[in-house]
């Protein structure tokens, strides 16, 4: 495959690792009283969509970014890469 | 005499004559043959043995598609089975060998089971040998390998290179017959980087194999000069002996070229093939079409072929399989073989034509309405029977039988993304259709545009429609246009053993069996009688099996569906796959700075991950491990000794939220660590398991230096980005490694500091005073050069690391050890620093396995609940702190010649053994020369209450049980003292 | 008493008595021809990564440029005079110099950009090969996936080298420099020789 990175271009996915479903971004607030739960749901339950999915890959062999690449998992077709910190930036989790 | 079968003209070098073997027996060819036609050159027409019953086989085709002339190739180390004898391009001193006989071609032993064929129908592994199930494996299985088969391998590693190699296009055109020269020509003009490969020697496609005109020339003559205009074009790559195997995502193509196949011996360093990865905007697939054969009775007899092969024989290769020839063909195709060998000189017995309407020649006799019903003829054709409309037969002498059913379009790269052909009533054949692999087009017969102008035009509007090209397309040559339709004649009926798939010894009544038992589906039919399988994957088969079906089914093809096919397009070496990745190379070395100076010294090494460490330094007389490891642990304790840490992973963390952020990646906190400090750090997962542990140097206030475990280098530092980018994305914290760049040495034992004083240059007080356990800093060592210092331990021991930068690590060594003298310094490895850790009680790789909380490790009140880290909240969960899990201790046995098994699991002293009543399991074992006894570290259930207790250590897979007790896992100094001192 | 040990490096260029070596172990630098390409170790070279503060990304880029004497360079690219800069990631990039004169050259690009950026010593993290010759191009297609056709000079990329992380740089269209871990140098020489081999 061939991931379009926002800075690099076009590269290979064999540059990359994968990490996973990028809800991994969401983690939820130590502090929350119901912290235990919604850990739990955070690292364990996952949607495992047939269609369109945003994941986590890091450039490990590039430049060691993370970006959330949003694929179909049908078809492997990729619409939108992502630099991961303004995704995570968009959902709130600047300090 | 040799090649009597060898024509006028043709496309080889008659001045080049290259000598070869087949079969021990000595014969010539010329430059431009392959193997095949060579072979038929010198009237060889059995060829081999074929899979299942061990029938006489000869050449059915001229190209990658062959199902039956496979060879050994070579010999040694070097031989190659199941190598098809029409892509071997012919070489001086070439020897090739049948395969599948015994004890040899012409009188083979299992041709007996051609005799038992009725036992031998489809599904006959399932049905035969179904029971006793004891017998499989011992009986049935050994048999069947040796009497069904292809060829052998040598048992010998492969002597050869391979390389892999990277390119990138505009344009990738698959093929080099007519659609793909025109399409390279017409994107080269326009100024794309074209790559155009092909996987014959000679680029030009069936504009080889054809008589007829191009423009104002030979069709071959054509190809010759497009492909030279092609060559001069600086933009255009041109990829002979290259077969593209796949396509694969987002215009990603696999590609094997053949770079030393052709040659007698390959120069030294030279690849012998190359796996390309070509990354494509586009690509065009003009992969032609593959004739298909009908099938009848005893089709399969050498001298049996397909009636394009014979041209290309004649044509190309100035070869023909026999010097009287009979055609048997549904469609027109088969009449230009016809023309061309006679005009070639070539005896035409007769042309045999399904159709009542086929056109007539005044050159040779055409038998219209008739069909060929059988042959004749024990290790060759020598006639075939043919029945006629009026229902009388005859009798046509010949030594070859040329047949054409039709042509079938090339789809497989097509389907390489589960793209489905389509079927075309026209051309009674499946075209490409459905969703092909992204930035691919077809053009040409591989797109069922089968006349030669057809296939220039479609290669011409391929290429400027692929590549957006506005200008004008370029002006094409005259060429053959004539109008294909194809009326469907798959197998003559009636025939009792009729083949279909011929390297697989499919018949068509095996294809109606497989029906009439059920096995209905097109994938069924393809495992039951595994027609289409093996190296040519069906290319001159699976639509005839679909046909059969069809008609058995009452259905039309398309409703019986079609295979789909996967790469590799043709078969490929594993070798070819690993490329340069084999034996020491397999993954990249890491060498340790102090590696040269470990080698001379006589280390000996162990891989730990990528990287070589020195396990331990034998002295001279030392004849086991263990007495030298004993030996460096005993002088390290006693003394000093040195180890080189530099493969522990070092990441730079730096920034006005460095230590927040190291709050927020270890489990206890950073952010009052002083200036100047180390700390040991616990890394845990998301899921409250522990990562990884290490060490954080503060060397500012916006600096640390964080250590990781030698195996978790790599994960620990893309954790470290997730969290920077992912969760934290505004901390203001920049991370980089220095692993590679810093020489980094332990230097432990009670006479490290006076060591350390030699090298470390005198401004700099390392008293305990000014430079107490955990503390660090900058240094300069050995006159002025720059080093840092961590009086951090692992041993147990006072101890240091002392880094340099890297290009000085060997000098340091080479000094500590000088310097060391007066101490009887000594240079410890990995097993000697595995049992210090282990006689200290510090966890490691084993205890930190994945499954293991900070509680399970006796760290749980590490674990701050005061601030916000990865782990601290999942780690709270019930199951992993209940009072009865599991924790570290020292585990001794009673007896201290008795061998501690890490792996082995704790029973009660009294009661059953069984998993029920596990108590936990050794993680560590090792013998402690300081003890002089066993030792061993494990986690047992609620184990730090339980010291003191005695238990059963038990192996049951090596029938072991030793009586062990329960300790203390700081078997040396529990209280520190050495390591402050 | 118990305080840190002095935290400065010391001004004065090294007089210690240490004798270096070269990635690959020797004491001059590994030269090897075949062909019409040159493999050269080049260990003359000191490197200092430098990573802009948040919020610091435009001083930091001035300073780089004070420090190199030219624009800093941008995405996939290199540039620079005596000092040189290349890209290695968002607002982050690695300075090249030469070592007999920029030993300390973490230290020196610290001065410059002060608190924009950290500064981190990369010298010995890296081996360096440079590859020269006509037959460049044919070598590198064989050791890394980057698109040849867009690597110019000034082009700056990370890639993987049979598995070895390395950065790449093209100096002219017949000089790239090669970056490889220093503790895989063995391996990554041996893939560019084995290479330079295959084409030759």
């Amino acid at each position: 495959m061939i991931i379009n990175h926002p800075l690099l271009g076009p590269r290979d996915a064999s540059e990359f690792t994968y990490l996973g479903d990028a809800s991994l971004i969401d983690r939820p607030d130590w502090q929350d009283e119901n912290a235990a739960e919604a850990y739990y749901e955070y690292g364990y339950l996952r949607d495992n969509p047939a269609g369109e999915h945003q994941e986590l890959w890091y450039h490990e062999a590039g430049d060691r970014s993370w970006l959330v690449v949003t694929r179909n998992t049908l078809t492997h077709e990729i619409s939108k890469v992502e630099m991961a910190r303004d995704v995570a930036r968009a959902r709130g989790r600047s300090k | 005499m040799t090649q009597t079968n060898r024509l006028d003209g043709g496309q080889i070098d008659r001045n080049t004559s290259l000598s070869f073997r087949f079969d021990g027996r000595n014969l010539t060819a010329h430059s431009g043959d392959t193997l095949a036609s060579a072979l038929l050159a010198n009237d060889v027409r059995l060829i081999g043995r074929s899979f299942k019953y061990h029938r006489p086989r000869g050449l059915l085709t001229a190209g990658s598609e062959e199902p039956n002339g496979m060879v050994e190739l070579r010999t040694g180390a070097r031989k190659e089975p199941n190598t098809r004898a029409t892509t071997i391009e012919m070489f001086d001193g070439l020897e090739a060998y049948s395969q599948n006989r015994w004890p040899s071609l012409k009188f083979d032993a299992l041709a007996v089971n051609d005799m038992f064929s009725n036992f031998l129908s489809a599904g006959f592994y399932y049905k035969t040998f179904m029971w006793p199930a004891a017998f499989w494996e011992k009986l049935y299985e050994p048999i069947i390998r040796r009497a069904a088969g292809l060829g052998s391998l040598s048992m010998e590693a492969d002597p050869d290179e391979y390389d892999k190699g990277f390119r990138h296009c505009d344009l990738l055109i698959i093929g080099a017959g007519p659609a793909g020269l025109m399409a390279a020509l017409t994107a080269g003009r326009a100024g794309a980087d074209v790559i155009l490969a092909d996987e014959d020697f000679a680029l030009g496609g069936r504009l080889n194999s054809e008589t007829f005109t191009v423009g104002d020339h030979s069709a071959s003559d054509w190809a010759t000069q497009a492909v030279a205009e092609l060559s001069s074009m600086p933009n255009v790559c041109l990829m002979p002996r290259t077969t593209v195997i796949g396509a694969f995502d987002h215009g990603i193509y696999g590609a094997v070229e053949r770079t030393g196949d052709h040659l007698a011996t390959l120069p030294e360093g030279k690849p012998r093939q190359i796996l390309w990865r070509i990354y494509t905007q586009k690509a065009l697939l003009c992969a032609g079409a593959t004739e298909r054969p009908i099938a009848f009775e005893n089709n399969d007899r050498p001298g049996i072929m397909m009636a394009s092969a014979l041209r290309t024989y004649a044509n190309r290769f100035a070869v023909t399989a026999s010097q009287r020839v009979a055609i048997f063909t549904n469609n027109d195709d088969g009449h230009r073989t016809a023309a061309d060998l006679h005009a070639k000189g070539v005896r035409i017995a007769a042309v045999v034509d399904v159709r009542e309407d086929a056109p007539s020649s005044y050159d040779y006799e055409v038998l219209k309405g008739a069909q060929v019903t059988n042959t004749k003829g024990r290790h060759g054709l020598s006639f075939v029977e043919v029945s006629l409309p009026d229902g009388s037969t005859r009798t046509l002498d010949c030594g070859a039988l040329g047949v054409s059913g039709g042509w079938n379009p090339n789809v497989h790269l097509t389907c390489h993304q589960r793209g489905r052909p389509v079927w075309n009533e026209a051309l009674a054949a499946f075209v490409p259709g459905g969703e092909l692999p992204v930035g691919m087009s077809v053009a040409g017969a591989a797109n069922g545009i089968m006349s030669t102008y057809g296939a220039l035009q479609s290669g011409a509007e391929g290429a400027a429609k692929a590549l957006d090209l506005t200008d004008a397309l370029p002006d094409l040559p005259e060429a053959e246009d004539a109008p294909i339709a194809q009326t469907p004649f798959w197998y003559v009926q009636g025939c009792k053993r009729a083949w279909v798939d011929q390297q697989n010894d499919v018949t068509v009544k095996d294809v109606k069996l497989s029906y009439q038992e059920g096995f209905r589906s097109v994938e069924h039919l393809k495992r039951y009688t595994t027609l289409g399988m093996a190296t040519d994957q069906g290319k001159t088969s699976n639509i005839t099996g679909l046909a059969i079906m069809a008609e058995v089914a009452g259905k039309s093809i398309p409703e019986v569906g079609t295979t789909i096919f996967r790469p590799p397009y043709t078969p490929v070496p594993i070798a070819t796959f690993a490329g340069r990745m084999k034996g020491q190379e397999f993954h990249p070395t890491r060498l340790t700075p102090s590696h040269f100076w470990a080698k001379e010294r006589g280390a000996v090494f162990v891989e730990v991950g990528n990287w070589l460490r020195a396990q331990w330094f034998p002295q001279p007389g030392e004849t086991h491990w263990r007495e030298s490891v004993d030996r460096e642990v005993r002088q390290t304790r006693a003394s000093v000794g040195v180890c080189d840490c530099t493969t522990l992973g070092k990441i730079d963390v730096q920034g006005t939220d460095a230590a927040e952020f190291l709050n927020r990646i270890y489990a206890n906190g950073f952010a009052k660590l002083a200036v100047g400090k180390t700390r040991y750090g616990l890394m845990l997962r998301e899921d409250g398991m522990v990562m990884d542990d290490g060490t954080a140097a503060r060397l500012a206030e916006d600096h640390f230096v964080v250590t990781t475990t030698t195996a978790n280098a790599v994960s620990v530092y893309r954790h470290m980005e997730f969290v920077r980018q992912c969760l934290c994305p505004d901390m203001d914290v920049q991370l980089i490694s220095t692993t590679e760049g810093w020489a980094q040495y332990a230097v432990a034992g009670p006479n490290a500091r006076k060591l350390l004083q030699k090298i470390v240059d005198p401004e700099f007080d390392i008293s305990n005073e000014a430079f107490p356990f955990m503390a660090c800093g900058n240094v300069t060592v050995c006159g002025g050069l720059r080093a840092r210092l961590f009086r951090i331990s692992f041993s147990g021991e006072l101890a240091y690391e002392i880094a340099v930068p890297s290009r000085y690590g060997d000098a340091l060594m080479r000094r500590l050890m000088a310097e060391g003298e007066e101490f009887d310094v000594v240079p410890y490895g990995t097993e000697a620093l595995g049992v210090m850790r282990v006689e200290k009680g510090h966890a490691a790789g084993s205890e930190l396995n994945g499954t293991t909380t900070a509680l399970n490790l006796g760290l749980g009140k590490m674990v701050s609940k005061k601030k916000d880290s990865i782990g601290s909240i999942l780690s709270e969960r019930e199951a992993l702190v209940e009072p009865d899990g599991l924790r570290l201790v020292g585990i001794k046995p009673l007896e201290a010649e008795n061998k501690i098994t890490a792996g082995g699991h704790l029973m009660n002293a009294d009661g059953p053994v069984d998993a029920a009543h596990d108590q936990g399991y050794v993680t560590s074992a090792v013998y402690s020369p300081i003890l002089n006894s066993n030792i061993g570290l494990g986690l047992v259930k609620n184990g730090s209450e339980r010291l003191g207790e005695k238990m059963r250590l038990v192996s049951p897979l090596t029938n072991l049980t030793v009586e062990v007790e329960l300790v203390s896992a700081h078997f040396v100094d529990p209280e520190g003292e050495r390591l402050r001192a | 008493m118990s305080r840190p040990i002095s935290l400065t490096l010391k001004e004065n260029v090294c007089v210690h008595d240490l004798v270096a070596i070269t990635a690959l172990g020797g004491t001059e630098p590994r030269v090897d021809s075949l062909g019409g390409v040159t493999c050269t170790e080049t260990p003359e070279v000191a490197l200092a990564s430098v990573a802009a503060r948040m919020g610091q990304e435009i001083n930091a880029t001035k300073a780089l440029a004070k420090l190199i004497d030219a624009p800093a360079p941008e995405v996939g690219r290199w540039a620079g005079t005596t000092v040189t800069a290349f890209w290695v990631g968002q607002d982050q990039w690695m300075a090249e110099a030469p070592f007999d004169s920029h030993e300390d050259l973490a230290a020196q690009v610290k001065a410059t950009v002060e608190d924009a950026a950290s500064v981190t010593e990369q010298t010995d993290a890296w081996a360096r090969f440079d590859l020269s010759g006509e037959g460049i191009k044919a070598v590198l297609e064989l050791l890394c996936q980057l698109d040849l056709r867009k690597f110019d000079e000034g082009s700056a990329a990370r890639c993987s080298i049979h598995h070895v992380g390395c950065f790449v740089l093209c100096r002219s269209p017949e000089m790239v420099s090669l970056y490889g871990p220093r503790s895989s140098a063995g391996s990554l020489h041996h893939a560019i020789v084995t290479a330079m081999r295959s084409v030759q």
